[in-house]
């Protein structure tokens, strides 16, 4: 494969929809306004299971401007699919406390919210189980994880090989639930009329909306059309439709009026999804030169009653490091609990936190320098799959992260390095994402005025795929960017994947530059001339991918971590945090910081404040507002910063690249914890890293 | 409050009061609903959208407007409350067409991603600068007492009450800099 | 939200008068101040009055020099002015660390002086109205002795309630005995810090000792020349915009070596902003070593009763008392 010719992939250009999200013009779901407009507001479940026995639908109808109460007995019938997330309001069950049990609909938010506020619910109580332990018998082992993995996997015979390794680290891990928290809430306006059904919605894929939900409605998917120009963050949340987008359309059927309704802040922590929390242990053997001999890594997650989700844990041992023996297991039990899904690098994430954390008590068990480590074993094709590896460049980023980091002459020694009041401490761990590319369509259009338009699908959560998808066209098309015009975010434009899985820009660019080749070479064959109605050429990916040759592809990093620990009250601030990253080509190195360091910052979060706290009494999480669930705010992040090795992969794509988006996550929150271990000789094997994790114990 | 307020439920007509609001220096007259707040007064009555709703309980930060100049959290202030002030919007930073130094900063240091908590963020900004101008102390201004000056702690203690999931911090710390400095 | 009916007083009087008014209607009435706390709790529903009397417009939002030395701070006054006043800045520095220390700016630029001071607290069982709670359903239970009290009281707390008070404003108020001005149905009266907010005991839906229609209009900060040397110490879970785990004001007057008088707060341990009375006489009068202010903590915290997951307040209080301590001697 060759790649095209580049003079704007590679350049910073500012993100072209930059002005429009500075002036407050750029329109999000929400603020999508037809005529006629009503308002919707969920009413969720005190209980965590059991059923709905009656709601009292009458009364706060006497509310003045309350237009619609919905609930089971009387919502509009959706047709039955597989997933009962989405088939809301059909029967009585309640499988989870928040799970929606009615919507009311009125003139004004404040009608609507007052009166969701009074609806009376009546419910027969069952016991609910909503507490995650290793041991809880329920723990089964799924049929795969996500999105197709084997639910296991064992290379020669891991528990012989630990019995003779000369060194052995033996640990468990966990790590909390964690919510998404976009900035912006899950949003819908739905409405319906001769065409169809129309959703103005807050999504990571218009394409996937509409697929899913034209047939819960009995439509041909041409008949629903899913609007999203602007999407205020995602991070796996908005991958793939929840409750709100069916029950605004399920309350716009009802009263014949367009609806707009938006889960609040609170409510998401219910129904929009979280990721799991795990319990994972991981087993390491090796000679005393650190060289590995056996790896098993076994995870226990949760997942809800109505709908299986099983995060793809500890798949990333499979490939992370040379070891001729080894096992990876997941092992899953259903709760009363809300429904997980993704969230920014399910499994790597939770996942490294775990085996990064390992390597670095490796490291110390083996008196060894936690990179040079990490070097040592280093594999030469995948271990598990015997691929080759289309490029892996850990090694690259390991020792030109330490070289910028300042790395050389670390004293390994734990808890003496002190300034001020703060115990300092350095840790580092591996980062990788795989690289994934799926399916797309686009459509690349001479328009007869001059200028090109280009559509796509495509979706825009910030990652900067507008701007990005411009420069790929201009490239491709060999005119400047400004001559391009890109259209993204709406399910009539052609058909694109998921901005998930770091693959927009592979996934999306292949279509883009296929169309524009196309388009280019239509343009040559009637020697640049465009007819008075515009030329477009059209494309789809699927048999170019299919075609696509067997390697082990993945980006890789490191993240090197300095971090402060106050000696009085064991508060940690990450002083520094630098990443250093092998990705393929970046091509656009200022939007492509800001994914990096905006993955390293969600992982500093992760490290030092996100959990939600699960009410066992009562079965929701507990914490549910950005009061309680902390999120790192803008004095807890210092100085971070990332690089890029430069690397050139002829086997991913037109342009190079391999995805960006969730590396920088991976890998963040173990460099934290070892940094931490370095400050204090205090190992925390459960996140968040908490000051009360510290204070008891040494500092 | 102290227990106080608590009467049950009450199935009562909401009341409301017609009043004048300036916004960006137009004058609107509006019938609100006294439990109207100026977030969604601006959403949902003038289709001014620049103010985002992120959390509705004045945690993150993204409902940011002025006041009279001064920077809060239009998701917590009642409409009714603010009908002899002055209220500006991120759609009012600037003059018609340009860009406020500010926006233009935000943009050259990529200084958001999903853009849904910049307008906050800008509105936040522009008053901080302005507050350090007047001197204001924060949480990091090693003596109270005395003068204050904009670098990056000051920078990123006041910024803490708009939250950026997109994790764009060092990015906005940047922008603030060089439009501040 | 229940609809409620606003009204906008020009003076305390006819605030109280209108609060009267509107209580005799039959709908609870309540003050407005920033809102910052009562706008939210309206929403989740905690409180639903009917009438609305903003204070906000009230003359007293400045600060006044008293005879002595003190100042006279109005109740309307926004945290941001206090903070920011030239003579709170000189005279109190912790007052201004602690206002500071508080929410961000934008809450600081509307919350009042007197709304600060009733700020309601934090715990998650209290803002969920799904849930059990005796200080918003007296009666009701409480889930957080047996759930999630990582961040409640450790001193002073009863089987029915283990609530903090959240305000850091009110901590350097304690320290310094700060008078709280009141205007009430039956007149003015004054009551001096501590004693403004209470410990639950078996009443926790009451958390101050104000009466129903009291209006706080002003807060006097007697004069303390050694509170010049006064400082604020916050720890948060998170650098900024968190809630206290734990906070220290303190003022120390030390001559050759020896303690000659102090003021000590805790926050974030207590139902009320926790005098440090034990740790304050203990100190008087001994020598300004780590020692004994290690003691003198200690002397104060043998007190606390914490439960399961907030025990380890216990030492961070220590640790914070003794090193804001030290601080301010090495500052002097």
């Amino acid at each position: 494969m060759t790649t095209v010719a580049a003079p704007y992939a590679g350049t910073a250009l500012d993100r072209v929809d930059g002005p429009e999200k500075v002036t407050g013009r750029a329109r999000y779901a929400y603020e999508h306004a037809p005529d006629d407009l009503a308002y919707a507001v969920v009413v969720q479940s005190t209980i965590a299971r059991g059923e709905v026995r009656a709601v009292d639908a009458d009364s706060v109808l006497q509310l003045p401007g309350i237009i619609a109460t919905i609930w089971h007995e009387n919502a509009p019938r959706v047709a039955p699919i597989e997933d009962a997330e989405l088939t809301v309001l059909q029967s009585p069950r309640v499988a989870y406390r928040g799970q929606v049990v009615a919507v009311v609909v009125a003139e004004t938010i404040e009608s609507a919210t007052e009166a969701a506020r009074l609806l009376r619910v009546d419910y027969q109580v069952e016991p609910h189980d909503v507490e995650l332990r290793a041991d809880h018998p329920g723990m089964y082992r799924p049929d795969h994880v996500n999105p197709d993995y084997a639910t296991d996997s064992e290379l020669g015979d891991p528990e012989a090989a630990l019995g003779y390794a000369p060194v052995v680290v033996d640990a468990t891990y966990s790590t909390p639930a964690q919510h998404h928290n976009p900035i912006e809430p899950h949003a819908t306006v739905a409405l319906w009329d001769a065409d169809g059904l129309t959703l103005y919605d807050s999504t990571q894929s218009a394409s996937a909306v509409r697929a899913t939900i034209a047939p819960l409605f009995g439509l041909p998917q041409e008949r629903v059309r899913v609007v999203s120009p602007y999407v205020g963050g995602g991070f796996g949340s908005k991958g793939a439709p929840h409750a709100q987008v069916v029950l605004a359309a399920l309350a716009a059927k009802q009263v014949g009026r367009p609806v707009k309704l938006a889960a609040t802040r609170r409510q998401m922590f219910a129904v929009t999804g979280y990721r799991t929390p795990t319990v994972q242990r991981v087993r390491l053997g090796a000679d005393e030169d650190g060289r590995l001999s056996a790896i098993v890594h076994e995870a226990f997650e949760q997942t809800a009653t109505v709908k299986e989700f099983a995060e793809q844990t500890t798949v990333v041992t499979r490939m992370m490091y040379a070891a001729p023996h080894r096992r990876t297991s997941h092992r899953l039990v259903r709760l009363d609990v809300p429904v997980p899904t993704w969230m920014r690098a399910p499994g790597e994430t939770p996942g490294m936190f775990a085996l990064e954390s390992a390597m670095d008590e490796l490291a110390v068990a083996c008196g060894i320098d936690p990179v040079e480590l990490r070097v040592r074993n280093e594999p030469t094709v995948d271990p598990e799959r015997g691929l080759p590896f289309s490029s892996r460049n850990l090694v690259a980023c390991l020792r030109e992260g330490a070289a910028r980091f300042g790395w050389a002459g670390r004293d390994p020694e734990p808890g003496v390095r002190r300034r001020g009041r703060m115990l300092i401490g350095t840790g580092v761990a591996s980062s990788t994402y795989p690289v994934y590319r799926l399916p797309s369509e686009a459509t690349a259009r001479a328009e007869p005025g001059g200028g090109f338009t280009v559509r796509i699908a495509a979706a825009d959560i910030g990652t900067g795929a507008r701007t990005v998808l411009t420069q790929i066209a201009a490239d491709a098309l060999g005119v400047p960017p400004a001559q391009v015009r890109m259209e993204v975010g709406d399910s009539a434009l052609p058909r694109a994947s998921v901005a998930g899985g770091s693959s927009g820009t592979a996934s999306w660019g292949t279509a883009v530059v296929r169309a524009c080749e196309a388009l280019t070479d239509a343009l040559h064959r009637r020697a640049g001339d465009v007819p008075p109605g515009g030329l477009e050429a059209s494309v789809d990916t699927a048999e170019e991918l299919r075609a696509q040759r067997p390697f082990s592809r993945h980006a890789y990093g490191a993240q090197f971590a300095e971090v402060g620990v106050d000696v009085d009250t064991g508060e940690v601030r990450v002083l520094r945090l630098l990443g250093a990253f092998a990705a393929g080509r970046i091509i656009n190195p200022k939007t492509a910081r800001s994914q990096f360091i905006g993955g390293m910052t969600m992982g500093l979060s992760m490290a030092l404040f996100e959990e939600s706290v699960m009410d066992v009494e009562f079965g929701d999480y507990l914490n549910r507002d950005l009061a309680q669930y902390h999120v790192a705010a803008c004095a807890d992040v210092r100085d971070v910063d990332a690089f890029w090795i430069e690397e050139e992969d002829p086997d991913l794509n037109p342009m190079g690249s391999k995805g960006i988006g969730e590396i920088g996550i991976v890998g963040t929150a173990a460099a934290v914890a070892n940094a931490v271990h370095h400050a204090t000789g205090l190992r925390v094997r459960d996140l968040p890293i908490r000051l009360d994790r510290l204070i008891g114990r040494a500092v | 409050m102290n227990g106080e307020g608590n009467s049950g439920p009450v199935f009562a007509d909401p009341i409301t009061a017609d009043i004048m609001l300036s916004v960006n220096g137009d004058e609107h007259s509006v019938a609100v609903d006294t439990r109207e707040t100026l977030l969604d007064t601006l959403r949902e009555h003038l289709d001014l959208i620049g103010a985002k709703k992120g959390c509705d309980h004045g945690q993150c930060g993204a409902c940011t407007v002025l006041v009279d100049g001064r920077r809060v959290k239009s998701c917590l202030t009642l409409t009714v409350t603010v009908d002899d002030r002055e209220i500006t919007t991120v759609e009012g930073l600037a003059a018609d067409g340009a860009l406020h130094p500010m926006q233009a900063a935000f943009v050259e240091r990529d200084a958001f991603q999903c853009g849904y908590c910049t307008p906050g963020q800008l509105c936040s900004a522009v008053a901080v600068v302005r507050e350090v101008a007047d001197g204001w102390p924060s949480a990091v201004t090693p003596d109270v007492s005395g003068p204050v000056s904009l670098d990056d702690d000051e920078i990123r203690e006041r910024m803490s009450g708009n939250l950026c999931r997109c994790g764009a911090y060092v990015n906005i710390v940047a922008a603030i800099r060089q439009v501040g400095a | 939200m229940r609809p409620f009916a606003y009204e906008r007083a020009a003076d305390a009087r006819s605030a109280v008068a209108a609060r009267a008014a509107g209580a005799a209607d039959g709908a609870g009435a309540v003050y407005l101040g920033g809102g910052t706390n009562l706008v939210d709790l309206m929403r989740l529903g905690v409180v639903s009055p009917g009438v609305l009397v903003d204070v906000t417009r009230l003359p007293s939002d400045g600060v006044e020099e008293t005879a002595g030395g003190g100042l006279l701070i109005g109740a309307a006054m926004r945290n941001s002015d206090l903070a920011a006043h030239p003579l709170v800045r000189r005279r109190y520095p912790m007052l201004t660390q602690a206002v500071v220390a508080g929410a961000s700016g934008q809450i600081r630029n509307m919350a009042t002086v007197g709304g600060n001071l009733l700020q309601r607290t934090r715990c998650s069982y209290f803002q969920d109205v799904t849930k059990p709670c005796n200080k918003r359903a007296p009666g009701s239970g409480c889930p957080a002795r047996n759930g999630d009290h990582r961040n409640l009281a450790v001193i002073g707390q009863s089987e029915a309630c283990v609530a903090t008070h959240p305000s850091d404003m009110a901590v350097p108020l304690a320290a310094l005995g700060a008078v709280v001005h009141i205007e009430g149905p039956g007149g003015a009266r004054q009551v001096p810090m501590p004693g403004l907010h209470r410990l639950p005991g078996d009443t926790p839906e009451r958390d101050t000792v104000l009466e129903p229609g009291d209006l706080i209009t002003a807060v006097e900060l007697p004069p303390l020349p050694f509170a010049a040397r006064s400082r604020y110490r916050k720890v948060r879970d998170r650098a900024s915009f968190a809630f206290a785990v734990v906070s220290v004001a303190a003022a120390l007057d030390v001559e050759d070596g020896m303690v000659k008088d102090c003021r000590i707060a805790l926050g974030g341990v207590a139902h009320i902003p926790w005098r440090a009375e034990r740790a304050e006489s203990a100190l008087r009068g001994s020598p300004a070593t780590e020692a004994a202010f290690a003691q003198a903590a200690a002397e104060e915290l043998a007190q606390a009763t914490p439960l399961p997951h907030n025990a380890f307040k216990v030492p961070l209080a220590r640790n914070v008392v003794v090193r804001t301590l030290l601080d301010l001697v090495e500052a002097s």
